[in-house]
């Protein structure tokens, strides 16, 4: 099964490879991994999207809160977190299929930000499965590259992560 | 005041109660050897290998309880650190390693000596750090020093360039330190003790499974107040012999691959196991689907990583073992006090009291091959009371912990988790370092012996009486045995075939040597080697193809033991 979990860690120098290198270490799987400052001073936040079992997710969230640098770990279980994700698509946009990559852009409230007579590059947001859902439909049309981000989560409601 | 780098650094170890330390000089590190030249609150003990330092250090930590210290160059000084670093950090021993980095504005040119230790020694250490400016410099120690003795403990590396051991800054030493991103849960739950010794009480087949945890937690009389009050029978794993004497009759002696029969068959009939400061690790539990069949398992650690990592656990307590137990204690006065607690386990510590007396361990003394666990009940018979005992890694090991009986915390220093060849020696001396007044004694076989016997230097020159025992078959012998059992003795590499002359070995590093391969003169040699004033080597040649037994097969469940083979 899928977990989001984020990860409070200390800006230190190192503590993206000693998060990486646990993950690997143990033989757990990232399926994918985001980093980025946060507004606290010297503090960052990654988010993880991992995969298994019950086992494996607590030895995970436990073993992280074991590395020194590590502040707060944030399982978030099914509905508690809003996630998000971008992708930058460019898809192979000619003739007939001009009009086809753009309602498709139009219903999943993407934008174009780069067109060439020959293609589209298309920026996307949502949940990862909302990602999914458009890449299932322009992928027919030529997918030429696609970047995704990786998910980014929040918890739901009032409270900041601290409560 | 202003200081350069290298004069914080010692000052800062100093103001830690930093007494000993093992250290090898280099061209990164000269910096700090000129400071301590004319430091002369540490003693500087120079090894003859880096990994031996360490081992030391390593030592000196196990035997005291205090944080050991080694200090190593950049690049192969750094790299020689590593298995030493990997060995206290699978049996969790609070030590601090300084290494000496290439320049900063040198870091990541492939300079000359330089290597990423950090990045090496990431999984292996409890935390790393790299100084890059000087003014971190006791900040950091003081944070290397707080993590590597607090929760559970582990090595801690700081990897400090030379340009910051030589530029100045005001020295000020915090007095405390906050982190907001460590901080170990030591006080166990009251409910959750409460509802263990609830359990405990009603346990008709209660077991206490002890590991290092015990040893390094300071927990041994906590331990065993609440074994002898409740008549618990207890069993220790490698690490954490001596933690409960095994002159008690409650003990159980070692469970595990190599284990006392009575203690893998009481884990395996017992329906509470309290697991105190272990790990479950796989050479204690044999196959994992059959391991404990009946048992509820409550399990005391202060880390919570180790707590349903292997086994399932019905009830965890995540607290310092020592603040656990001592809660438990005044948990079972109070249930016990309030009436109603009906327990026998007479029927138990019968059945266990039967298992010890049909298969205890033993061997099959011999008249003319010296028998290796002969060799061991005479140097229990003969060492003092506190000997600290410090064993390689196979064979001997197995057999010193089989057939030594511990009776104190702190006397056994052994390589449990990484299994490290060429221990035995160095951490004795870094224990003789330590107690210069008190025995130490390392068990080594042939092979692990020669992995650091370059380590005789340094004891004659630092006049450290370490007393070695080499029981010598001439192999590799727990590999042998494997071959023998499992690979149809084909004895693929084993055979170390050249005769070493440890006597002569002895003498050419200045120390004594003393030789036999008759089991009546055993006694005398041990008599002698022990009444030396310097260190030693005792060699004896044992039957060549004893087995260390019983032995449950890699895989096999706790109870499959074979006893005879």
């Amino acid at each position: 099964m899928k977990h989001t979990i984020s990860v409070l860690v200390e800006n230190e120098f190192g503590v993206l490879s000693r998060v990486v290198s646990l993950f690997s270490g143990r033989g757990f799987n990232i399926d994918s991994l985001t980093v980025a400052p946060t507004n606290e001073e010297g503090m960052s936040r990654m988010t993880i999207v991992t995969g298994g079992d019950e086992n494996i997710l607590e030895q995970i969230t436990k073993q992280l809160n074991k590395l020194i640098d590590v502040i707060k770990v944030i399982d978030f279980t099914d509905g508690s977190a809003i996630d998000r994700e971008l992708a930058l698509i460019k898809v192979t946009a000619e003739d007939e299929s001009r009009a086809e990559v753009l309602r498709i852009v139009d219903i999943f409230r993407a934008k174009v930000i780069d067109v060439t007579p020959k293609s589209y590059t298309i920026e996307a947001t949502g949940s990862p499965l909302k990602i999914d859902a458009i890449l299932e439909l322009l992928r027919p049309l030529g997918l030429k590259e696609l970047v995704r981000t990786g998910a980014v989560a929040i918890g739901r409601g009032a409270k900041g992560w601290k409560g | 005041m202003k200081m350069n780098g290298a004069r914080i650094l010692l000052e800062c170890l100093k103001r830690e109660g930093v007494d000993t330390m093992f250290g090898y000089p280099g061209g990164t590190v000269i910096n700090i050897y000129d400071e301590l030249f004319s430091f002369r609150e540490i003693r500087h003990i120079l090894p003859r290998h880096e990994q031996a330092g360490v081992h030391a250090a390593d030592g000196y930590a196990r035997a005291t309880g205090k944080v050991g210290v080694a200090l190593a160059t950049s690049g192969p000084g750094a790299t020689n650190t590593v298995t030493g670093i990997a060995t206290a950090y699978m049996d969790s021993i609070p030590m601090v390693i300084i290494t000496g980095q290439v320049p900063t504005a040198l870091i990541g040119n492939d300079a000359f000596q330089e290597v990423d230790i950090v990045g090496i020694t990431r999984p292996c250490t409890k935390h790393n750090f790299l100084v890059k400016n000087v003014k971190d410099l006791a900040p950091i120690l003081k944070k290397a020093f707080y993590i590597a003795r607090t929760g559970r403990p582990g090595p801690v590396l700081v990897d400090i360039p030379k340009d910051v051991q030589i530029a100045q800054t005001e020295f000020d030493y915090p007095e405390t330190v906050e982190m907001r991103s460590y901080k170990p849960t030591v006080e166990g739950h009251p409910r959750q003790v409460e509802k263990a010794m609830t359990m405990i009480l009603a346990a008709r087949k209660p077991v206490v499974y002890v590991g290092g945890g015990v040893v390094l937690g300071g927990a041994s009389e906590e331990l065993t107040s609440l074994a002898r009050m409740l008549s618990l029978p207890v069993t220790t794993t490698l690490m954490g012999l001596g933690a409960f004497p095994e002159s008690d009759p409650l003990s159980l002696g070692m469970l595990g691959m190599h284990g006392a029969y009575c203690a893998n068959m009481a884990m395996t009939e017992s329906d509470v196991i309290v697991a105190v400061g272990a790990r479950f690790d796989d050479r204690v539990t044999g196959k994992i689907a059959t391991f404990a069949p009946h048992a509820k398992i409550i399990h005391v650690d202060v880390d919570p990583t180790s707590i349903r990592k292997n086994v399932r656990v019905d009830l965890p307590i995540v607290g310092d073992v020592k603040d656990v137990l001592g809660k438990m204690i005044r948990e079972a006065e109070k249930q016990t006090a309030k009436g109603g607690v009906e327990r026998d386990l007479s029927g138990w510590l019968g059945e266990i009291a039967t298992w010890k007396e049909t298969h205890p361990l033993s061997y099959k003394e011999s008249k003319t091959a010296i028998k290796p666990q002969y060799v061991i009940q005479k140097l229990r018979e003969l060492s003092d009371a506190d000997a600290i005992i410090a064993t390689d890694v196979g064979q001997h090991q197995m057999w010193t912990a089989q057939f030594f009986q511990f009776n104190k915390p702190r006397t056994l220093l052994s390589s449990g988790g990484l299994g490290t060849m060429g221990y035995g020696l160095p951490a004795a001396m870094g224990a003789q370092a330590a107690f210069p007044d008190r025995q130490v004694i390392t068990v080594c076989g042939d092979g692990g012996v020669q992995m650091n016997i370059q380590e005789m230097a340094t004891l004659v020159q630092n006049r450290l009486p370490v007393k070695i025992v080499i029981l010598n078959n001439n192999f590799l012998g727990m590999v042998r045995q494997w071959q023998e059992l499992f690979f149809d003795r084909r004895y693929s590499s084993t055979c170390l075939e050249l005769p070493i002359d440890f006597v002569k070995l002895a003498e050419a590093y200045g120390a004594k040597g003393f030789s036999t391969a008759k089991p009546d003169e055993v006694e005398e040699i041990i008599k002698q080697g022990f009444a030396e004033e310097g260190p030693v080597i005792m060699e004896f040649k044992i039957a060549r193809e004893e087995k260390v037994l019983p032995m449950v097969p890699a895989g096999a469940s706790l109870n499959e033991m074979v006893l005879n083979a």
